[in-house]
Order: C-alpha cells, then sequence, then structure tokens
C-alpha cells in the first residue's frame, strides 16, 4: 500500500503557506511548561493555547479568520524561535506582530496595557484597570487575562491579586508560577 | 453539514486520493499531483459554501490533475503500477474497459463501481445530480455489456 510519505505531506503544507493560501497556520511548540498550540495569519501571532485540543481549536480559528487552517511549521518558525529563546531566559521581550481578531474596545485597551507589563515585573488587577481609567474594574481585568489569546506573549502571568497571590491562571497556577519564577520575579 | 476547517478534510482525504493518483499515474508523477490537486482545493475551498460531498469533490480535482498530467509527455515519467497490486482487482479491469466510454458514462461508472460513491455524490462530481448520476452509470454499464458480448 502507497501511503503518503512524511515528506510529501510537509512539502504540501510548505507550499500551502509559501502561497499564502492560508486563513490560518498552527503548529506546536515544545516548551518546559507542556506543548503549545500556537498558530498565526499571514498578518500575525492569533493564539498560543496550552493543553488545547486541536480539532476544537481549528473550530474556533475557523469562526473567527475562515476555513483554510492547515498546521505547517514554517509560518510558526518565528514564534517558536522567540519562545525558545524566551524558555531559555535569553529574550526578554516578544517581536512578534500580533493578529488575535477582533475585540471589544475594553479588551483591546486592556491588552494593550498588559503588553507594557516589563518582564520580571508584577502588576495587580485593580493596577492594571486604573491604567485603563477604570479603577474599579479589576474583576473585570481579570475576565480579559483569563481569555487572553496569546498567553506568554502578552504577559497575563505578570498579574497578580493585590494581596500578592497569583490568584488565577488561564493554564493553571504551576504554570503561573513557573513563568514568574523564570522571570525571577518569585523568589 | 458546514464546512470544516481544510486541515480536517486533508487528512481525511489525503491517503485516498494518493493512492487513486498513483494507480492513475505511477509512483513518480503522483507526487506532484498530489500537491497540485490539495493545491487547487485549498484555493477553491472556501467558496464551497457547506460540507457535502467533499469526497467527491477531491476525486473531481484529483481526476483532472491526473488527466493534464497524463496529457503532459515526460521522458521520465515511470510505469503506472499494475492496478491489481493495490487490492481491487475488480477496478482494475473496470477502469481499462470504461476508458472507451464518453466521459460521462466513463466517470459515473468509475466513481460508483471503482470508488463506491453514491450516485448522490457522484450527481455532485459531475456537476449535474443523482438521478443523471444513475442515468450515466446504466447506460455506460450497458455500452460495456454490448462490447463484451461482440
Amino acid at each position: 500500500m502507497n501511503a503518503v510519505s512524511q515528506e510529501l505531506d510537509r512539502r504540501f503544507r510548505d507550499a500551502a503557506a509559501s502561497a499564502h493560501l492560508l486563513d490560518v497556520a498552527y503548529d506546536f511548540v515544545d516548551s518546559p511548561i507542556g506543548s503549545l498550540f500556537v498558530a498565526a495569519t499571514d498578518r500575525g501571532l492569533c493564539r498560543v493555547v496550552y493543553d488545547a485540543e486541536p480539532e476544537q481549536e481549528r473550530e474556533r480559528l475557523a469562526r473567527v479568520f475562515g476555513v483554510r487552517i492547515l498546521r505547517s511549521a514554517k509560518p510558526i518558525d518565528p514564534a517558536r524561535r522567540e519562545l525558545d529563546e524566551y524558555f531559555d531566559g535569553k529574550r526578554h521581550e516578544f517581536d512578534l506582530p500580533l493578529d488575535v481578531g477582533p475585540l471589544a474596545d475594553f479588551y483591546r485597551r486592556v491588552l494593550g496595557e498588559l503588553a507594557r507589563v516589563p518582564y520580571g515585573e508584577v502588576v495587580t488587577y485593580g493596577q492594571l484597570a486604573a491604567r485603563v481609567s477604570r479603577p474599579r474594574a479589576a474583576r473585570a481585568v481579570g475576565t480579559v487575562m483569563n481569555r487572553n489569546p496569546v498567553p506568554i506573549v502578552l504577559p497575563c502571568h505578570r498579574v497578580i491579586g493585590a494581596s500578592g497571590k497569583l490568584v488565577g491562571y488561564g493554564g493553571g497556577l504551576e504554570r503561573k508560577e513557573a513563568l514568574l519564577r523564570l522571570e525571577g520575579a518569585l523568589l | 453539514m458546514n464546512l470544516p476547517p481544510f486541515e480536517h478534510f486533508y487528512e481525511e482525504h489525503r491517503e485516498e486520493i494518493y493512492a487513486f493518483l498513483v494507480r492513475r499515474l505511477g509512483l513518480q508523477r503522483a507526487e506532484d499531483a498530489f500537491q497540485e490537486t490539495f493545491l487547487k482545493a485549498l484555493r477553491a475551498y472556501p467558496n464551497l459554501g457547506h460540507g457535502d460531498h467533499l469526497r467527491a469533490w477531491a476525486y473531481t480535482i484529483a481526476g483532472r490533475v491526473a488527466i493534464d498530467e497524463h496529457r503532459r509527455p515526460r521522458a521520465d515519467a515511470d510505469l503506472p503500477e499494475l492496478a491489481s497490486l493495490d487490492g481491487r482487482p475488480a477496478f482494475a479491469q473496470l477502469e481499462h474497459l470504461a476508458d472507451e466510454l464518453p466521459p460521462t458514462e466513463r466517470a459515473a461508472v468509475v466513481l460508483r463501481y471503482g470508488y463506491d460513491l453514491d450516485y448522490a455524490e457522484i450527481g455532485v462530481a459531475l456537476g449535474s445530480n443523482a438521478t443523471a448520476a444513475r442515468q450515466a452509470a446504466s447506460a455506460g454499464i450497458r455500452r460495456l455489456r454490448r462490447k463484451e458480448s461482440r
């Protein structure tokens, strides 16, 4: 029985991406905190997902970006490289363009402020809320963090409770702790 | 049925489409034809609007690509493999016989008896409907019988 070889399969996936025929390309990126589902459009990084169910993620992406979704390593290589460097402690800021899809204004502003929280530092949900002129919206900020489309790259792990507790994290508290430890924000 | 993400379509059909192209073109030419088939499918995919009859649609594209490949002369082309090796001896005979049928009847006979598509799917593949597909297939079979009995 003749089967599609890995080489032929890879060639097709590369060709599809090079011809700019994909709405979204995705691949898995290995990291010390587990395998990451990473997706990108031609315009930029659109998703980073922990513990992803690929089928479910593809369906969700299709609704936002279109049905031409294919696993393809090459378009994800820039993100893979920067994530590798980050986890090696060699990179403190990401230079990846983002394309997270349509967002409500409040989400956009909160994520914009989140992007400015520096490596190795933490802010509280309330402080981040104050930075978007909604000082009483700490809880709503928590919701935005929970739905962050690109965790790690947009550093929602740097947002903690007023008491100093880590509070919560979409990928689980152990991961939040691991990231803050990596950045030297926790001793 | 909603149109599934392309990855799903590709994973579901790549093996049988590749096997089909190998039967039609031989191993070497099947690789290029495989890539061309799925790139064509990817270009057209968002315009489908729904996810019905995707298998017949994939075969239609692959069939056209195979015909184009056949027309293109190649000095280095390897001989197509014996179709009986792929576990479908009945189909090997059928394809050979069906070669002499008019194109629509040939497609209907091959898709029905070679690839086991139902008439609704074949209708889509032929750009007509299930009734027309059934008529084309039975007309093809009658013609083959006449030829056999001569």
